[in-house]
């Protein structure tokens, strides 16, 4: 089948209306239910956001908030019994017609992954193949994708182990992954996930797993290669300091839902949620160790821990471990501005 | 690479010299004094010990045990009492049928396990797995006498589509002696891919889960390559270990099965030659048997290796 035939059958441009013209990826009141026999785990609910070409959006919050589940549903890749119940998830197609991913057809979605949206996941150890060879995992990528033979697939392996900047490619491309260490293997990810150019690269927590000084090399080569291969970047991560370090814009996630959305200067500067003044409070900061009368300051927690995604609260989720709730916080609350380019899901601290 | 293969090989040798000085002792622990029994009870003393001088038993058993090994080192297993010729020939008459009844039974059992086993892991939960894994249950609990007459009933005597039992005349062809192995292969392969399902599923499940599978689904290829390519190359291990076993009990397994179909191979040899005391006859089969337990886990040994790039010690 060629690509109009299946454009046509997904009815891609009818679909996609809505996505701006500089805009890769925009995901409209997405939930994602994982629905078993008795009961129904409310995983993502009414999340909704935008990235531009060329742009870093950083999802962040802490385990079980929905971030990766997130990741999944643009990726198609939910696996049993997740399901998309509500919400479009809008893309641009490198041919540039938009298509909606909730819609379109398991064809599609085979020739939109890897190909148009690439992810890095969280565990470089266990993401790889330990059967084969780093340069037959990144070949396998390349002519899935590209019409190419084994000698220029090969090629371009070696091509893209530099661009990564592993030392000696011609010889560690055919290496297994247990000869490399574990930011070697990240390397090797994003080497694979880069292979087609795609336009945008999902990265679930790709540093999460990687010692600090390694961690800031990846964050670097990923800077580095989205300002040479223009793509679009969705960063999913629970570290604030990654955070500040690669985004360009922030959503913060809290038990399922989008609690705050700003560019990322105004995040950390003027945090308006309580979860997210909570979570910016949670950084240790090295020269705040003692306080005035030289007593060690202890490290700021968030009381209390996420509600059950089974059992949520009517109103607002942080309402339980909120220090400044309220009455109204059991009415439902919905996601508004609170200043430029800035959502917030709290009533109260936008009035304030 | 080179180290593994040489410590397999090793330890090939050093299994089967243990395996040799067992099958020594535990024959002549049995009771009884074989040349009295074959003569039987109107022998004269001197035709017995005549011939307990011919087959070594008035030797030390310090010397029958080296002669025992020297023999078999060359390739000589001993010359069978009752058929009167060599014990090599006796087995190498009797070898096609249980070589063939276990290929096929193996093969058959692979045949059914794999996609079995895959698939159940693959639909987790469904009615399929719950399906195929009590139909295995009943498969693993069925004897297989009882299915192989049950076989017989039905599609030898009453489709016709088999003989019921034998192995044809000598003159028959391989074709035609294949003909009579299908029905016996079937029962036993049967039987045999309850565990070799069981094993698949569990390994499959395994690798399902892991972060590699989810990785090459991310790189946009079918749920075919994924599964077959990607997660049943890692689930191989174990598959090929229990297959590799199952192929080796087979071998001394089939014994049960060539009663019942009346297959002139190595099990009904060996259980005329215990009935007879033939012990050189005894001793080669079982020679043989170990020597083939041994030689196929050398080679699921070297299968690892070609399977995993991790294995090399």
């Amino acid at each position: 089948m060629s690509r109009s035939d299946e454009a046509t059958t997904d009815r891609i441009s009818a679909n996609g209306q809505g996505l701006a013209p500089d805009e890769v990826l925009a995901v409209e009141r997405l939930s994602t239910h994982f629905v078993y026999k008795n009961r129904t785990a409310k995983v993502i609910r009414d999340v909704s956001f935008r990235l531009k070409k060329g742009r870093t959006l950083a999802i962040v919050g802490e385990s079980g908030s929905g971030k990766s589940v997130t990741s999944l549903s643009i990726m198609g890749l939910l696996s049993e019994p997740g399901r998309v119940v509500d919400g479009r998830i809008l893309y641009r197609l490198s041919s540039g017609e938009a298509v909606d991913l909730t819609g379109a057809s398991k064809r599609t979605m085979r020739r939109i992954r890897g190909r148009e949206i690439s992810m890095i996941f969280q565990e470089p150890m266990s993401s790889l193949n330990p059967l084969q060879t780093v340069g037959d995992q990144i070949a396998e990528m390349i002519w899935l994708h590209m019409a190419t033979n084994r000698a220029n697939a090969r090629k371009r392996a070696v091509d893209l182990l530099r661009l990564v900047e592993i030392p000696g490619a011609e010889r560690r491309i055919d290496d297994y992954p247990h000869h490399m260490s574990g930011g070697m293997r990240q390397r090797v990810m994003i080497a694979m996930a880069l292979a087609c150019d795609p336009s945008l690269l999902i990265a679930d927590e790709p540093t999460t797993a990687l010692d600090v000084t390694i961690q800031a090399q990846i964050l670097d080569l990923m800077r580095r290669l989205q300002g040479e291969l223009d793509m679009s970047i969705l960063f999913i991560t629970h570290d604030m300091g990654v955070v500040a370090e690669i985004a360009d814009d922030v959503a913060v996630m809290y038990a399922g839902v989008a609690v705050e959305q700003a560019p990322v200067r105004r995040l950390f500067d003027a945090p308006n949620h309580p979860y997210t003044r909570g979570l910016l409070a949670s950084i240790p900061e090295a020269n705040r160790e003692r306080d005035d009368k030289g007593q060690r300051v202890r490290l700021t927690a968030i009381p209390g821990t996420v509600p059950s995604l089974y059992d949520l609260p009517p109103g607002c989720p942080f309402e339980t471990r909120c220090a400044w709730r309220e009455e109204a916080c059991l009415e439902p609350v919905s996601l508004e501005p609170c200043g430029p380019d800035h959502l917030s899901r709290c009533w109260k601290m936008r009035q304030a | 690479m080179a180290r593994y293969v040489a410590k397999r090989v090793l330890g090939m040798i050093v299994v089967m010299f243990i395996v040799l000085t067992t099958v020594f002792i535990i024959v002549r622990l049995a009771p009884g004094d074989p040349a009295s029994l074959m003569l039987g009870p109107e022998a004269t003393p001197a035709d017995v010990v005549a011939l307990r001088a011919r087959m070594g038993l008035d030797q030390p058993v310090v010397v029958q045990y080296f002669s025992f090994l020297g023999q078999i080192a060359t390739g000589n297993l001993g010359q069978s009492i009752f058929f009167n010729q060599p014990v090599t020939q006796v087995i190498a008459a009797r070898a096609e049928p249980t070589v063939l009844l276990t290929l096929f039974s193996i093969v058959i059992a692979v045949a059914i396990a794999l996609p079995v086993g895959i698939l159940s892991a693959y639909t987790r939960g469904s009615l399929f797995d719950q399906g195929s894994l009590s139909t295995a249950m009943l498969a693993a609990s069925v004897p297989s006498f009882w299915l192989g007459l049950i076989f017989q009933q039905y599609l030898a005597t009453g489709a016709g589509w088999f003989p019921v039992s034998g192995f044809g005349s000598p003159s028959a062809t391989f074709f035609e002696r294949v003909h009579f192995i299908i029905l016996p292969s079937i029962v036993l392969g049967i039987v045999n891919s309850a565990l070799i399902i069981r094993f698949s599923r569990a390994a499959m499940l395994d690798v399902l889960n892991d972060d590699f599978v989810r990785t090459a689904r991310a790189k946009g290829m079918s749920e075919w390559r994924v599964v077959i390519r990607h997660a049943l190359k890692s689930a191989l291990i174990p598959i090929v270990t229990v297959v590799g076993l199952t192929f080796a009990l087979l071998i001394s397994g089939a014994i049960v099965t060539e009663r019942v179909f009346n297959l002139p191979g190595l099990g009904s040899l060996v259980v005329g030659a215990v009935l007879r005391r033939d012990y050189p006859v005894i001793q080669g089969v079982l020679v043989v048997i170990a020597g083939l337990y041994v030689l196929i886990n050398f080679l699921i040994d070297m299968l690892y290796l070609a399977i995993d790039p991790r294995v090399k010690y």
